[in-house]
């Protein structure tokens, strides 16, 4: 990525998110194409299932390096889901694992350099937002009837207050596809640009281009870590919200 | 959780995946102590989103009830204020350690005992 830029050449710094055409495919007047987009989830998917068969092939109790890290990522988001769902949450393991999964390698896939970063593409965080929000509200709609809507209406507020609070608690529960879908991809954006930006420094100051490349290494760095943290948030908001969906107040 | 090997025999693997899972923990911000869990950058990098969500959500609805009923700007400023009200609820709730809850159920939940009492028993 960070070699992309070149002083002479004008390379926009938006490049990167480009989708393209790999094999343009049409259903019925919809274009379906295989974008670099699609590529990129392909391989991510390939790499998870890799990674988890690869671990799990030979069950040692003395695991080997492989078998290591397909544990720390099943006790990982175990753990995530002990510690905000409890037992009941179990359940829902397998979509929290592949969903953490999913965006954890989109992430670090988009880390590596010349390759395409799916999750900071909106139509990607929000597709999966939208899938949680609907889940989690179909969840909680079969769990608890319609009991489920005393979710809109805070305990402890008094009734006159109630036509205020409740459009508040509906916009509040409305957003959060929103937010969760905004976080994963602004995040990615920005900081790909950035560092792409920071990059497109080094060869224009010469001599002096050390010290953006110098913060180029560091954003690097950084990026890493909010790779992670990102897949980390979307994860554990999805346990909260399955949290309240389980257990009202 | 996963079986534990009797503790003579793998003592010191045991050993080894305990102190690895501790620093996982504290990486992730997810420390058993309670007083560094709000401290975690996971939850830090929430507030700002949750505030514009709720803003976007409200001017939208807004917008919508708007073009449907002709009313134009009066709900979108209605909803404008209840989208802002709703977003500071929002952060409110996110410091509070309430995990991002509708409503105002205690942040204890999440640092319950249940949690704690599993993992020291590993």
């Amino acid at each position: 990525m960070a070699n992309n830029t070149n002083g002479a050449e004008k390379h926009s710094p938006l490049e990167q998110f480009e989708i393209k055409e790999l094999i343009p495919i049409e259903v019925a007047g919809n274009d379906i194409s295989f974008t670099n987009s699609a590529l990129m989830m392909v391989i991510a998917v390939a790499l998870i299932c890799l990674l988890m068969l690869a671990g799990t092939r030979r069950r040692a109790i003395i695991p080997s390096r492989w078998q290591m890290v397909a544990e720390i990522c099943y006790e990982f988001v175990a753990n995530l889901i002990r510690d905000t769902v409890g037992n009941e949450g179990r359940k829902y393991f397998p979509f929290i694992f592949t969903l953490f999964m999913f965006i954890l390698f989109g992430n670090m896939l988009g880390m590596v350099p010349y390759s395409f970063t799916f999750t900071s593409h909106i139509a990607v965080t929000f597709a999966m937002a939208m899938v949680v929000f609907t889940g989690v509200t179909i969840l909680g709609l079969s769990k608890h009837g319609m009991h489920f809507f005393t979710l809109f209406v805070p305990p402890g507020v008094p009734m006159w207050m109630w036509p205020l609070m409740i459009p508040i608690e509906i916009i509040s529960y409305l957003s959060r596809p929103i937010s969760l879908a905004m976080r994963l991809f602004a995040n990615m954006l920005a900081g790909h640009t950035l560092l792409k930006v920071f990059a497109g420094f080094v060869p224009l100051l010469g001599a002096a281009g050390v010290l953006p490349l110098a913060f180029v290494g560091a954003l690097t760095a950084l990026e890493l870590l909010i790779a992670f943290l990102q897949a980390y948030v979307f994860t554990i908001l999805t346990c909260l919200y399955i949290n309240d969906a389980l257990h009202l107040h | 959780m996963t079986e534990r090997e009797p503790k003579d025999t793998h003592t010191d693997l045991d050993e080894r995946l305990r102190r690895f899972r501790d620093k996982q923990d504290v990486a992730a911000g997810r420390i058993d102590n309670p007083e560094s869990r709000t401290g975690g950058i996971g939850f830090a990098m929430r507030i700002g989103t949750e505030l514009v969500a709720a803003l976007v959500i409200g001017v939208g609805v807004g917008l919508l009830l708007d073009g449907w009923l002709g009313t134009k700007p009066w709900f979108m400023l209605v909803f404008f204020v209840l989208g802002s009200a709703a977003g500071i609820f929002n952060v409110y709730r996110v410091v509070q350690n309430q995990g991002g809850a509708i409503g105002y159920r205690s942040g204890q939940r999440l640092t319950s005992e249940d949690a704690n009492i599993d993992r020291d028993g590993e």
